[in-house]
């Protein structure tokens, strides 16, 4: 396989939520490479997370068309609303982390949670869905 | 059963797609197709419906819409204040020129069979009946350029590949769309995905490539479900393999996932991602179509570029050049987004005006204000006052304004925009992103988000303005690659076109 560490990495933090300290000397191990290797590509990638994410992980679109659309205003509702700033995360229960465009710039401001990307979000928008269980459904 | 589509688009489903499909899915008369997105993303989730007299469309529909709908006549395409006449007449539509995007939101996506009813597969047809290295000879008399944002011409980089004799070269698509306020490859990923892996295809058989791989980006998770499942059943199809289409050749496909990273939208530190390693840029020469991944001659194309090489094949080089301007050919997917009232995809020839695009397709802004500013080219691309908006989309009218059409986004400002907030934005966001091996990139971008800082508040700001210009200079001569080298286009065309924001 053509260059296996980054498909590795990605399976481990989708199955464990994040790449625990451990982990490290057995992948490169396994990919005969070494710790300093694995670490480097760890800390390199925004989506790397050395520590478990909150039961909720919301992502808040902070590029230039969701700003353009009140992004700014959005962004600080949702660090209110969770009480938590983007960037950190809260009593294990809610990650916020910025995100740079998720391709909806023609229905923004745009806020993904639990993976589930969301268009057109205002504040109340916002509360509705974070007050909504996670949709069933990811057809 | 009547035929009924909602679009599983990504932008679709971000405003309620699946809660309409399901509402529909409900009533027996329903024949359900989730569809990709036409890009008329402001009436999204626009439906369809197939009638005798054509496919009429309805939007934005919310799921409380639907019975509502049904109650009209929806099925035979009934009056409803959310109706919007035929599908292919509406004026957004009929007024672009969809070649890359022909079956975008026309067909199932992963539907083969529809597919190769509306033309597909018969460019990779045409490739296999002719020699590699006339394959690549249309290519370049088509006039293609990379339309991931350098616009480099594709036959000359596949010429290249050709030429570069390597028991081993690859075809790596550059799906990392990371440019903000650009979504053709999404849409295109998710609607018409087999266009791209018979475009990639195409790319392998004409340079002797047999392995391929897409880089996509983990910001689209739909994306990466469409794909997978698109070259499972291309592969199914005998269309990837060690025999492509009975031709006795082979191409092998695999998807990648990214790990959010801006720069390896970039190609060479694209490759480096692909080896497993940091996504640090690497030096140039060797460019990757000599010594790309793993060192073997390497097509690095966008995901755009190689989407549009099945068409130039089925209809000729000829016929593709025929379309544009100038040196910039063919047709061109540009994105509008941010505060626009009609947001989507336009795919048209490159010379359509900013303003034909922001205000006859977009109607102006979404909140009714004046338009401020406009950042065509994504985050690395020069703001445009309303002043400047005459400005025709092709590459070379844009470089001769300083600006340049990049992945072809378009985002709109209205006028409570602050513009040293948004240069000091674009420096910041090139300090996030820095891969760090340049200094220009690593240090300047941090020193630019201070300087902007410095200058709003300064007594003197002409004088702030002068080191911020320098710094602006160096970062796009010594850089190592675009981020460092293009952050100034932002920042500068901010300073020059709206000195106002600075105090200046």
């Amino acid at each position: 396989m053509v260059g296996p560490l980054l498909p590795v990495l990605n399976e481990v933090q989708s199955e464990l939520g994040y790449i625990p300290e451990h982990a490290i000397p057995r992948i490169a191990a396994a990919l005969n490479l070494s710790r300093a290797e694995v670490h480097g590509v760890v800390s390199f990638y925004h989506d790397y997370r050395t520590r478990p994410p909150g039961r909720r992980v919301v992502k808040v679109c902070r590029a230039e068309a969701c700003q353009a659309m009140g992004g700014d205003a959005l962004a600080a509702h949702v660090e209110a609303r969770l009480g938590c700033a983007i960037g950190e995360t809260r009593d294990d229960e809610v990650t916020v982390d910025a995100a740079y465009c998720f391709g909806n710039c023609a229905c923004a401001p745009a806020v993904m949670i639990d993976g589930a990307l969301h268009g057109r979000v205002t504040p109340a928008r916002f509360d509705e869905l974070v007050g909504a269980p996670a949709e069933e459904e990811r057809s | 059963m009547t035929r009924v589509y909602v679009p599983r688009d990504a932008a679709a489903r971000s405003v309620g797609a699946d809660a309409v499909a399901r509402a529909l899915a409900a009533d027996p008369r329903v024949q359900l197709v989730r569809n990709g997105s036409r890009g008329l993303l402001w009436l999204e989730p626009m439906i369809e419906v197939e009638t005798a007299a054509g496919r009429v469309a309805y939007g934005p529909v919310a799921a409380a819409d639907v019975p509502a709908l049904l109650a009209a006549g929806l099925l035979d395409g009934g009056d409803h204040p959310l109706r919007l006449g035929l599908t292919e007449a509406l004026p957004y539509l009929a007024r672009q020129t969809r070649l890359t995007f022909a079956r975008c939101g026309v067909i199932d996506p992963l539907d083969l069979d529809a597919y190769r009813a509306h033309g597909g597969m018969r460019g990779l047809a045409a490739a296999i009946a002719l020699a590699p290295a006339e394959v690549v000879a249309q290519v370049t008399r088509s006039g293609l350029r990379g339309r991931g944002g350098a616009a480099f011409p594709a036959g000359v980089k596949w010429q290249t590949v050709l030429d570069t004799p390597a028991p081993q070269k690859y075809v790596v698509c550059n799906a990392d769309e990371g440019d903000s306020g650009t979504f053709s490859d999404r849409m295109l990923m998710e609607g018409d995905p087999f266009v791209l892996i018979e475009g990639m295809i195409i790319a392998g058989l004409a340079v002797g490539a047999t392995r391929g791989f897409i880089y996509l980006r983990s910001e689209y998770p739909d994306a990466a479900r469409t794909l997978g499942e698109a070259i499972a059943r291309a592969a199914a199809a005998g269309y990837l393999g060690d025999d492509v289409a009975g031709s006795g050749r082979a191409f092998h496909l695999e998807l990648r996932i990214g790990a959010g990273s801006y720069v390896c939208g970039e190609e060479t530190a694209l490759l480096e991602s692909l080896e497993g390693k940091r996504g640090v840029v690497r030096p140039r020469p060797p460019v990757p179509a000599v010594a790309g991944l793993l060192g073997a001659p390497t097509i690095v194309n966008n995901v755009g570029t190689l989407a549009s090489v099945p068409v130039i094949l089925d209809r000729g080089a000829d016929a593709y050049a025929a379309l544009g301007v100038g040196r910039s050919r063919g047709t061109i997917a540009f994105q509008l987004g941010g505060n626009v009232a009609r947001g989507g995809l336009v795919e048209a020839p490159p010379g359509l005006t900013v303003r034909e695009l922001v205000h006859d397709f977009g109607g102006g802004t979404a909140s009714g204000r004046p338009v401020r500013a406009v950042q065509v080219g994504g985050p690395l691309g020069a703001y445009l006052p309303a002043s400047a908006l005459d400005v025709a989309l092709d590459y070379e009218a844009l470089a001769a304004r300083g600006a340049l059409l990049g992945h072809g986004g378009v985002v709109v400002f209205d006028d409570t925009v602050d513009m040293a907030k948004m240069a000091r934005f674009a420096l910041e966001f090139c300090a996030i992103e820095s891969c760090g091996k340049c200094t220009p990139c690593r240090i300047g971008a941090r020193r630019g988000v201070e300087l902007v800082d410095q200058l709003v508040k300064s007594k003197r700001p002409a004088d702030e303005a002068a080191v911020l210009r320098e710094l602006c200079d160096t970062m796009t001569h010594a850089s190592l690659c675009a981020l460092g080298g293009m952050t100034a286009y932002p920042v500068e065309s901010a300073l020059r076109h709206f000195p106002e924001d600075f105090g200046l």
